[in-house]
């Protein structure tokens, strides 16, 4: 399947989604309440069939928080790019999709390690590299006191 | 964790907990793992990391791309010119840059004489880890021939930075082509003993045979790649499907397996050393003349965006994504290493095996510890 079908293929799954052909790939834009049944649409059905997770990237936009997951399909060697964003610093919390793709649970660890943000029905939504005690050192206001300067 | 060990003292009094590591030889970096087990099978596995966090990722939102290259290296470290490589291919894709005919030759011979070292040592400590002591000082004999190389025309025997966006550093050493010639020709020689000390030995064959067995589906699931991952039968070699520098130049086949097991992890590392061969030998003799790099702006800033680019490194694929703010310095970089993704599949594989199986599979998983934590 070629670029073209496969953004109207999403688009005809979900009318609302923003939808865009990127320089590399095909970008869909999903607002958190739908992640979760938009990526298990995507890895069942046999037009599409995204079965590979290749990575979940954490991402803190200034105001914003938002996780952008890359998706690849083996069958037909194509990729689309799923993001999606909440204006919740306090308690940013996304649906966990280690359900779907096994791949995820380290990659949401990570995620959570790092940017403090929090995946809904996570299996073991535990620090990953760093204490409990430490801040999250991906967000943009985070402060290090202990930084050596050069 | 601790909560969670004393639940299962508590819940079944015949369970055992056990450390391995941080600081153990089979471990091969510091990783700890706590292991649970039930009389000699292991019941649980639970990897814990971050003992050499570095926080890589953030300290790229603070330097430079030229910079960046330089820490990518001590991420796989036996890797170490495939990780520059990709970020080097990354910046060039964003800023457009077409890069000459030589370099594309000079950056596929360099990895895949990285692959063939990385792959080597991964046979020395693999056999060591099963008990075979010999196997250590073969593998790193002729290794050392590589590192010879890489040292005489980049200046560094592990860590070589010989990459930098637009090309490479310098041009190769005027030696370059007749050592690696004498090293290939040695390597055909010694390699069938390779297979005599290991690949056919009947104790190495009961280590590994059938141990840790990993099915297709499960391998695409857990997102596992590279050698570990076409042993499954998964084909998911990045320079075959999406080729990049002059692997669409060269012939090679990629090596696969359906059985999945140690043995085959193994033994698919032992050939992609031999196609690695084949490619050098393609290339050894037609490097284009021409610039060794294109001349890039001092400051490099890549227009807003984002970027992705996969590599193969001799452990799987690595995904560098970058987005950028059209500053000098990166808004975000994302590194997606091809270790830490396969490590999530090792509680699944060695779940029912006895603990001295525990050692084979996590040494045919062929882990770089600081690749994980990055």
């Amino acid at each position: 399947m070629d670029k073209i079908p496969l953004a109207e293929f999403i688009k005809s799954l979900d009318s609302d989604l923003e939808i865009k052909e990127g320089k590399q790939f095909t970008e869909v834009t999903v607002p958190p309440s739908k992640l979760h049944s938009l990526a298990s649409q995507l890895r069942e059905n046999d037009e599409t069939l995204f079965d590979f997770l290749d990575c979940i990237t954490g991402v803190d936009y200034g105001h914003d928080l938002g996780v952008i997951y890359h998706l690849y399909s083996t069958k037909f060697r194509h990729t689309v790019v799923l993001r999606t964003r909440t204006a919740d610093r306090e308690h940013p919390q996304f649906d966990s999709v280690s359900d779907i793709w096994e791949a995820a649970n380290l990659h949401e660890r990570e995620a959570f390690d790092l940017l403090g943000i929090k995946f809904a029905s996570h299996p073991d939504l535990r620090r990953l590299f760093l204490n409990s005690s430490w801040g999250f050192p991906l967000r943009k206001d985070y402060v290090d006191n202990d930084i050596i300067t050069w | 964790m601790e909560e969670k060990a004393k639940d299962i003292i508590t819940d079944e009094q015949q369970e055992y907990i056990i450390n391995i590591g941080p600081q153990h030889p089979s471990t091969h970096g510091v990783m700890r793992l706590v292991v649970s087990l039930k009389g000699e099978f292991v019941l649980n596995v639970e990897p814990h990391i971050g003992y050499i966090h570095r926080g890589i990722e953030k300290m790229c939102e603070s330097l430079t791309y030229p910079q960046i290259i330089h820490l990518t290296d001590r991420m796989d470290y036996l890797s170490a010119h495939i990780n520059n490589e990709a970020v080097c291919l990354a910046v060039e894709k964003a800023l457009e840059v077409d890069i000459p005919d030589r370099v594309k030759v000079i950056r596929t011979l360099m990895s895949e004489l990285t692959r063939i070292q990385s792959h080597e040592l991964f046979w020395a400590s693999y056999g060591m880890d099963l008990g075979g002591q010999t196997c250590y000082f073969y593998g790193l004999r002729d290794r050392e021939m590589v590192l010879d190389i890489f040292e005489e025309t980049t200046g560094g025997r592990m860590i070589v930075s010989y990459n930098c966006p637009g090309g490479v550093m310098y041009d190769l050493h005027p030696n370059f082509r007749k050592r690696v010639k004498e090293f290939i020709k040695h390597f055909r020689k010694v390699l069938p003993e390779y297979d005599d000390i290991l690949t056919n030995n009947v104790i190495f064959h009961g280590r590994t045979v059938g141990i840790g067995p990993l099915p297709l589906k499960e391998a695409i699931a857990y997102g596992i790649t590279g050698p570990s991952g076409r042993a499954s039968g998964f084909s998911c070699d990045v320079r075959k499907h999406e080729p990049y520098s002059a692997y669409d130049r060269v012939k090679f086949n990629e090596v696969l397996f359906t059985e999945g097991d140690s043995y085959h992890r193994y033994l698919a590392r032992v050939e992609e050393m031999r196609e690695s061969m084949d490619i050098i030998e393609q290339l050894i003799d037609n490097i284009p003349e021409g610039p060794y790099a294109v001349k890039m702006k001092p400051v490099i800033k890549l227009p807003e965006g984002e970027y992705y680019q996969r590599v193969e490194t001799a452990r799987g694929e690595l995904g560098v994504f970058i987005i950028s703010d059209g500053n000098k310095l990166p808004y975000r970089v994302k590194f997606r290493t091809p270790n830490f993704a396969n490590l999530s599949v090792l509680n699944h594989l060695v779940k029912g095996f006895k603990i001295a199986d525990l050692i084979a599979i996590f040494g045919s998983l062929d882990f770089v510890i600081p690749d994980i934590d990055r």
